[in-house]
């Protein structure tokens, strides 16, 4: 650590060593996005005009075709983050860290909108925003674990230091789909012995137009939840790379400031 | 470990035989948080009796995140963390006394509880091996999850915030086991109750194992 007083050439812009583009997209995701969108307003055209209103559920069923391929993304998002906080936790390869928190992050966005659209759908359908579901209440509790996940892993990333960083991170993000497991089980068995078939669920024997459509709209929520989290990773990756690149700088500063030539 | 483990109770119940923070402070703030259900719940139409086993639990969730909480800052001072990672003891037993000092806490408490309950909610009490049993078991997986997590958050800064938001949800199936064998032991048939108190035993044991495999590595972070 040097004491001397700043020099004027300490002024002079240092030059930063080249490192990797900072840009997300790749030709590969720019397909996968264009895709995406025409696959949306696709969805938007079955889910509203061309598919017919349900019988029970009249025209809210649209919301279904939102809502249902959104939690599975949700869950996907989950599953995603518990492989990855494992396989990170056996290679301690900073990939597998970069994508547990880009499968956090992407999840409690699905998992939000899975509560959102369940609610608004839940209003005409149930007459309440809110209902003791188990899978609302449930997929509720999810979703503070995933904030929770988020807290401890921005703590344990605090450095951006890859040696210095935490399991801690990594356990939790391990014990979130078996405690989604544990706690949706409980919340079931919770629920069914209170009440049974109060709730119109999707006609389990759904078929045509409306089957294709929800199909429809599985696919395509997975292709946005794909490109999100593609994004998602690449930024995160960045977001590891900046660290070093702060750190390279600093020291080319410092030997500015000393008047030392860089090797 | 089963030595190990030992050791470590000892060690933080004679803390706490010292101190009296879980007698002179926990336990007040649970015989409080009955009064404060009281009078929010408006005790003249007859919720209090009837949400007795759930308000009981929710106290009893409340108190055993200040348990937890305690059990990790009692390390914090003078590096205890750093004697105990380098006294050589086996961390599934400083995970398992750990965990057995909180239990052993948590059961006087409930015990304070139960009496607070009795006195002021005024339910029935019936079907008492399903209570005790349910306690047992509930507190232990209480004890053994808090414990896990207690460590993930202890050291850091923002421990006290950040512990019930990573712990509450995942005790969600305790608080729901649990309050559903009361209620059958104190007001249903008891027989309603023994699954629940099963989903308990299960629970528990999961955590437990976790626990004693992921509570080395945890602690050398910490």
């Amino acid at each position: 650590m040097s004491s001397a007083p700043l020099s004027p050439q300490a002024e002079a812009p240092a030059r930063a060593p080249a490192r990797a583009p900072a840009t997300t997209s790749s030709p590969a995701t720019r397909v996968l996005g264009a895709l995406t969108l025409a696959g949306l307003a696709l969805l938007l055209l079955y889910a509203l005009v061309w598919s017919p209103a349900d019988r029970d559920m009249h025209d809210s069923v649209r919301l279904m075709y939102l809502h249902v391929p959104t939690a599975i993304a949700a869950y996907l998002g989950c599953a995603i983050t518990t492989v990855a906080s494992a396989m990170w936790l056996w290679r301690r390869s900073e990939g597998w860290w970069v994508l547990g928190g880009a499968a956090a992050e992407v999840a409690t966005v699905f998992t939000g909108l899975a509560l959102v659209t369940g609610s608004i759908w839940g209003r005409p359908t149930w007459g309440t925003y809110w209902q003791w579901d188990p899978r609302i209440t449930s997929t509720t509790l999810l979703f503070i674990m995933l904030i929770g996940v988020q807290a401890l892993r921005r703590i344990d990333n605090e450095g951006g230091d890859a040696a210095a960083r935490g399991v801690r991170g990594a356990v939790v993000g391990l014990l979130l789909f078996p405690n989604v497991m544990i706690v949706h089980f409980s919340v079931d068995w919770w629920r069914s012995l209170h009440q049974t078939a109060t709730i119109t669920r999707l006609d389990p024997t759904i078929e045509g137009t409306m089957l294709f459509t929800l199909m429809l709209g599985i696919v395509v929520m997975g292709m946005l939840f794909s490109w999100l989290l593609v994004h998602r990773f690449r930024v995160g990756w960045l977001e590891e790379r900046l660290g070093t690149v702060g750190l390279d700088q600093a020291i080319v500063e410092r030997r500015a400031e000393a008047g030392v030539v860089a090797p | 470990m089963f030595r190990d483990a030992g050791l470590v109770a000892g060690k933080d119940l004679r803390i706490e035989l010292r101190s009296h923070v879980t007698t002179q402070q926990v336990a007040p703030f649970a015989i409080l948080m009955l009064i404060l259900f009281g009078v929010a719940l408006d005790p003249d139409r007859g919720i209090l009796d009837r949400a007795s086993s759930g308000l009981f639990w929710v106290a009893v969730l409340f108190c055993s995140l200040l348990a937890i909480q305690r059990a990790f800052v009692i390390e914090s001072a003078d590096g205890g963390r750093d004697s105990l990672r380098l006294s050589g003891l086996d961390p599934a037993g400083i995970f398992l006394g750990k965990a057995a000092a909180i239990f052993l806490q948590l059961l006087v408490l409930e015990v304070v509880l139960a009496v607070g309950v009795v006195v002021m909610y005024g339910p029935d009490v019936t079907g008492v091996p399903l209570l005790l049993a349910t306690c047992l078991a509930a507190t232990a997986g209480l004890a053994a999850a808090g414990t896990l997590y207690g460590v993930l958050a202890a050291g850091l800064r923002v421990r006290e915030t950040l512990l019930p938001i990573l712990l509450l949800p995942v005790l969600a199936p305790v608080l729901i086991g649990a309050t559903k064998a009361f209620e059958a032991a104190l007001g249903g048939v008891a027989a309603d109750g023994w699954p629940w108190c099963g989903l308990l035993v299960t629970f528990a044991l999961l955590y437990v194992a976790f626990g004693t495999l992921a509570f080395g590595p945890l602690l050398e972070e910490a």
